[in-house]
């Protein structure tokens, strides 16, 4: 190649990329442009505050919030003691090192998995074999399965920045094992945990697939223990739900910009905690 | 010299490379004794053997006998024998917690709640470590604020808060300036009357200064031990004497 034919190379390969950098940007800012112009001006105290009423032609979607807000908590309820118990297993004590590299290997195919099939088998597990019915608590439970892995795995890597000599120190004090992780170890992971939970609540506020088979379509509103036992959409199944059955644009939309500007502060709030707990250990 | 610790035979294996070679050692009560030999030779891990902190080493085998108080140490419970048989690291560990949490962490972990009786402790312990005035307006601020020399001085606290019989030093002033050394160096020697030091250096004008006994290892074996004062001036062994006089190691 002479020189000039490699810097009109270059020239191109430096086009090409800026383009697809652009397109990429520009699709971004279009997207959320977009969702944003059609979504918020449908968002009205009216349709935050009530339920759905074809009696009184009324869209309300709180009955939607307020699930996602109970599955939220019940998932996280049940996933962080189960992931974080696991995790301290995992690298606390566990002795057979194939063993916790098979199960972090399974773990990372778990993660991997289409939560279209997490909401099968828990459709076929919890709602018919357990008997739960299509109900925000089978949803919940198929949610701390798919969960599970994130909160285990971010709970893990955290345990092992925990310093050896903090471990070291209590031990020396003749502390035992237990007291030692407990008053030592958790402590200094408790960055990782909120992370995994962060990631978590973003992975339930976008799910669809896996709750349409556990926790039904339903719109009513009722308390969290009633909810528990009922069939109730979240705001993304609600999604789905008014545009692809109703034809309601509008609300549809609406959602959309609400369940956006939550990933935002989502994302925002994970990368608070891990830089304020950088901060913390840097110290 | 009454002995408080004894180790009999005692060889150590990590794996398959020994680092232990049948060391046989009587620990004098309440004084302070020394081990000395150049890096790698076994001074920490013979250290870590006595209140049992290799236990937390995989693949570590160990045959022969140490005894404390004239019990086997591998038959008494690690936790009771930990508390009787302190120990102060290298780098200095504090724990990411208040200062008078840490000193308190020992005492809370043997049982002891009331703050009335905490607080005397943390107190008393604080004192005898030669922290006290530094500390005593700021119990409550987070102990890696400290300096190193005075998160080193707060470990000893630490270790002193559950009244330990013996105290582990694995060379506690290596990561320290001179001026905290000298205080850690005056500060052993006063504790020497209460308690039986034993501690790693790798400063032989250290060992002369502080302490009563010295051990001098190579290749995990105990060449020698005796009073400092001889072994510094007529080392019986040939290889003793090229080691502190400098000529290896
Ligand atoms: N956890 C371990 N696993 C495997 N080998 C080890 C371990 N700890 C120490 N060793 C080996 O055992 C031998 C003795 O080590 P040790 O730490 O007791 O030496 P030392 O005298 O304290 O040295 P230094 O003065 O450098 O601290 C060395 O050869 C070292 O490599
Ligand atoms: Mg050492």
């Amino acid at each position: 190649m002479t020189s000039k034919k490699r810097t009109a190379f270059r020239w191109t390969v430096r086009l090409l990329m800026w383009t697809a950098t652009a397109l990429t940007a520009a699709l971004v800012v279009a997207l959320v442009v977009y969702v944003m112009a059609k979504g918020v001006p449908h968002i009205t105290w009216e349709l935050l505050s009530t339920e759905t009423s074809y009696l009184y032609d009324r869209k309300g979607i709180l009955p939607n919030i307020l699930n996602t807000i109970y599955i939220i908590l019940a998932a996280l309820v049940l996933v962080i003691p189960l992931g974080v118990g696991a995790a301290v297993y995992l690298t606390e004590y566990a002795k057979n090192k194939r063993l916790v590299a098979a199960i972090e290997y399974a773990a990372e195919i778990l993660s991997g998995i289409p939560s279209i099939i997490y909401g099968l088998v828990g459709m076929l597990v919890f709602s018919e074999f357990l008997g739960l019915g299509s109900s925000l608590l089978a949803g919940a439970l198929t949610l701390v399965i798919m969960n599970l892995p994130t909160i285990m795995r971010s709970t893990q890597e955290s345990l092992k920045t925990v310093p050896q000599s903090y471990r070291e120190g209590a031990f020396g004090l003749g502390a035992g094992k237990w007291r030692t992780i407990r008053t030592v170890v958790l402590p200094g992971c408790v960055d990782g945990v909120i992370t995994g939970c962060i990631l978590s609540v973003g992975r339930i506020l976008g799910e669809s697939a896996a709750l349409l088979f556990t926790a039904g379509t339903a719109n009513n509103l009722n308390g969290l223990f009633e909810a528990m036992t009922a069939p109730g959409s979240t705001l993304t199944v609600a999604l789905y739900y008014y545009a692809k059955e109703e034809g309601e644009f509008e609300v549809a939309f609406a959602i959309a910009a609400i369940l956006m500007v939550l990933s935002l502060l989502i994302n925002l709030a994970a990368t608070w905690v891990t830089r304020h707990f950088q901060r913390r250990k840097a110290l | 010299m009454k002995p408080i610790i004894t180790a009999k035979d005692l060889c150590l294996w990590y794996g398959s490379a020994q680092a232990l070679d049948h060391i046989t050692l009587d620990i004098p009560e309440n004084s302070i004794t020394a081990l000395i030999g150049p890096s790698g030779c076994g001074k920490s891990t013979f250290l870590k053997t006595l209140n049992r902190m290799n236990d937390l080493v995989e693949g570590v085998k160990i045959t022969g006998t140490v005894t404390y108080a004239g019990k086997d140490v591998f038959a008494t419970d690690v936790n009771q024998l930990r508390k009787e048989v302190g120990m102060v690291f290298q780098k200095p560990n504090p724990f990411p917690m208040s200062i008078y949490d840490n000193v308190a962490y020992g005492p809370r972990t043997h049982g002891i709640t009331a703050k009335k009786d905490l607080d005397q402790i943390v107190e008393q312990a604080l004192r005898d470590a030669a922290i006290w005035d530094e500390v005593k307006d700021r119990l409550k601020k987070n102990a890696l604020g400290l300096s190193g020399g005075q998160q080193q001085r707060l470990c000893i606290a630490r270790a002193l808060a559950v009244a330990p019989k013996v105290l582990l030093m694995d060379e506690p002033t290596s990561a320290l300036d001179p001026i905290s050394t000298s205080r850690i160096e005056e500060l052993v020697t006063q504790l020497k009357d209460r308690y039986t030091i034993i501690m790693v250096t790798h400063n032989m004008q250290q060992a002369v200064r502080v302490s009563d006994y010295t051990a001098f290892f190579l290749l995990g074996e105990l060449v020698e031990f005796g009073a400092t004062e001889s072994l510094f001036s007529q080392p019986v062994d040939r290889r003793t004497e090229d080691y502190i006089t400098g000529r290896f190691g």
